[in-house]
């Protein structure tokens, strides 16, 4: 059985509440597993649908672009709700990954974000993606966010992200 | 019959529909691809389960990347007629506008092909292609 993670992390169900609001990872089935002020932890369960490379059933890079840019995104969201208790969607700026190994098909892949630096006007992130161990990473990012401030969203998405 | 052959045939045959076929997550974003004499032109239809900002509503960005990611790779197969799907070591976006719920296209330039890396720019669009919603450089191992 996965451990709850909501007693040590308390942010998880908001980190959950913007997650599953995105069409792409409902559609990928990513979990939100944890998320505090520093970090966002996601997975992403084996798909032969997203394979990438036939031969190997290996999945495609994008997907864990998709996977790291989704969790790069939770970490901002979830430490600017954290830090003003406001809910503020940032769109990202930039991204870039760096694939050091290809996935092992069938096992799941873990997104871990963490937003290092939270400026009046940008977020700074960085993510790993991994499947045995955080030591033998998958692929690495470092993105940008753009702050746009709270009074942009609209009532709906302030309401489904606070839970109401 | 392995993707190299396809991309062969697909080549022979002047059909890359073949090639995207055989990829699943190409199937799975529904991207499509046209060649226009020496061009190729990726498309991505719409699509609801490809967007993420709920509020726009928009494309996810890592969809984009991704469609940016998977159209480079077959331009390398089928420009430099490489006989195995090239790894991709790196890629680098920037969003420069927001991707709409509405059909995206994206085109690609080799801009160095040595021995073993590949290096390729990648812009995408929706309404003008002079508007970019975003541009992204990769590199490939070609091996």
């Amino acid at each position: 059985m996965k451990p709850d993670n909501r007693d040590f992390f308390p942010l998880t169900a908001f980190a959950k509440r913007f997650v599953d609001q995105l069409a792409q990872c409902r559609e990928l089935g990513v979990n939100t597993l944890e998320a505090s002020e520093h970090h966002v932890l996601l997975e992403l369960p084996y798909n032969p649908q997203v394979i990438g490379y036939p031969d190997s059933g290996v999945i495609h890079g994008g997907v864990i672009t998709t996977l790291m840019d989704t969790a790069c995104g939770a970490a901002v969201i979830t430490a600017i709700y954290h830090q003003s208790g406001e809910v503020e969607l940032s769109p990202t700026l930039d991204l870039r990954v760096d694939y050091m190994k290809s996935a092992t098909p069938e096992k799941p892949v873990f997104g871990f974000a963490e937003c290092f630096k939270l400026s009046s006007s940008v977020a700074f992130v960085r993510a790993i993606a991994y499947q045995d161990s955080m030591d033998a990473p998958l692929a690495q990012a470092v993105g940008s966010f753009m702050r746009i401030g709270s009074e942009l969203m609209t009532d709906e998405f302030r309401r489904v992200m606070e839970g109401n | 019959m392995s993707v190299a052959n396809e991309v062969a045939a697909a080549a022979a045959r002047n059909d890359y529909a073949g090639v995207l076929a055989r990829v699943p997550y190409a199937q799975f974003i529904g991207m499509e691809c046209e060649r226009f004499g020496d061009e190729l032109v990726f498309r991505l239809p719409p699509k609801k389960s490809n967007l993420g900002n709920p509020m726009l509503p928009a494309l996810h960005g890592g969809v984009i990347s991704g469609f940016m990611e998977m159209a480079a790779s077959v331009q390398l197969m089928v420009m430099m007629q490489v006989t195995r799907v090239p790894r991709i070591v790196d890629f680098s976006v920037d969003y420069l506008r927001a991707g709409y719920a509405r059909e995206a296209y994206c085109e690609c330039k080799i801009t160095r092909q040595g021995r073993r890396v590949a290096n390729v720019s990648i812009s995408a669009w929706q309404t003008n292609r002079k508007q970019p919603i975003a541009t992204a450089r990769a590199h490939f191992l070609l091996d």
